[in-house]
């Protein structure tokens, strides 16, 4: 394709997105004004189902299938770097050198471990009452993991990170979210509905299948960022190309 | 309009990020900027009344992508440097 061709296709293609924009924004209500048509309708669905996090009632009861979809997109990607990331036959694992850790940098990090562990879990738990959910709660609790690498060294990470372990996780979580959906249907409700009772408004146990969901999703992503950054870390701090093998050889 | 002052600061320091990160060119320099748009974006966010979305922000943009791009980074100048050393040998 020649250059002149591909300028008239992007033109061609930068139009259509503008048009479609401006159709899309005309009958928009204002930024900042006090009528919110779909927000009400989402407050009153949210209500109406006792989730008092009517994001999370969005997300995992009014739209499940959208955060069925965002979910597969991350357990794809993890899928996707932990073949990218392998080791290959020409690449050797060396045992990393233990590191000096300053003792205020360590003191630090033992202190905060155990309590961002326990705001991941809180927030995971607390998806369906209060802002956050599986997603941001399984990042934190990742996270709280890796303080060890920080604190002592990556040794430490790797007694505590067996990563076998945490691709099943991964695997359990986004089979508990698609499983949960399935059981809507053994009710003969459709996929992914509400079928459980709704609760008292505003307790751990109100939302019916939200903090269910929730709790897969915080399973699944909590595993999956644990994976990802373990294939990171291998590859930066472990696995080598073997300049060393080919020395042996002795060419 | 007294109102849409904060919006208007958060969607200011948002843009300044933003250009800052596509015109630092070295790449671990680019990480940390990267850190500096993801707490800036988490800030509007958290302006614009989207608690839940900038917690996410806060955690992806500001803490993992950067080490990612980081840990990749340190794989790769290390790759380069067995390379080169390979290459006088």
């Amino acid at each position: 394709m020649s250059m002149r061709l591909r300028l008239w296709v992007l033109a061609a293609g930068m139009l259509g997105t503008a048009t479609l924009f401006v159709l899309a924004c005309v009958e928009l209500p204002v930024f900042g004004g006090t009528w919110h048509p779909y927000g009400d309708r989402a407050v009153h669905a949210a209500l109406a189902r006792h989730t008092a996090n009517t994001i999370a009632s969005v997300n995992f009861d009014q739209r499940a299938l959208d955060t069925l979809g965002e979910e597969s997109i991350l357990f794809g990607s993890v899928l996707g770097t932990v073949v990218l990331l392998r080791q290959t036959r020409d690449e050797q694992r060396l045992p990393p050198e233990p590191a000096r850790v300053a003792p205020p940098v360590r003191r630090y990090a033992l202190i905060a471990l155990p309590v961002t562990l326990l705001i991941g879990l809180y927030v995971v738990a607390h998806g369906q009452l209060s802002p956050g959910g599986g997603f941001q709660g399984g990042v934190v609790v990742a996270t709280s993991l890796h303080l060890l690498y920080i604190a002592i060294d990556y040794r430490a990470l790797e007694r505590i990170r067996p990563v076998g372990l945490y691709e099943v996780a991964d695997a359990a979580g986004e089979a508990g979210y698609l499983l949960l959906g399935a059981a809507a249907l053994l009710t003969g409700a459709a996929f992914l509905t509400n079928f459980l009772p709704y609760g008292t408004f505003n307790t751990l146990s109100s939302g019916g299948t939200v903090p269910l969901l929730n709790a897969a999703i915080g399973v699944e992503v909590a595993a999956g960022i644990v994976v990802l950054l373990a294939r990171f870390l291998d590859q930066a701090v472990e696995i080598v190309s073997g300049p060393d093998d080919e020395a042996e050889d002795g060419t | 309009m007294a109102e849409s002052v904060p919006v208007l600061i958060g969607l200011v320091l948002v843009a300044i990020a933003g250009t800052g990160a596509v015109l630092v060119r070295d790449p671990v320099r680019q990480s940390f900027v990267l850190s500096l748009l993801g707490l800036a974006l988490a800030a509007l966010f958290l302006l614009l009344q989207a608690p839940d979305v900038a917690l996410s922000q806060l955690a992806v943009g500001s803490a993992l992508t950067p080490l990612m791009v980081l840990l990749s980074v340190r794989k790769v100048r290390r790759k380069a440097r067995s390379e080169r050393r390979e290459e006088h040998e």
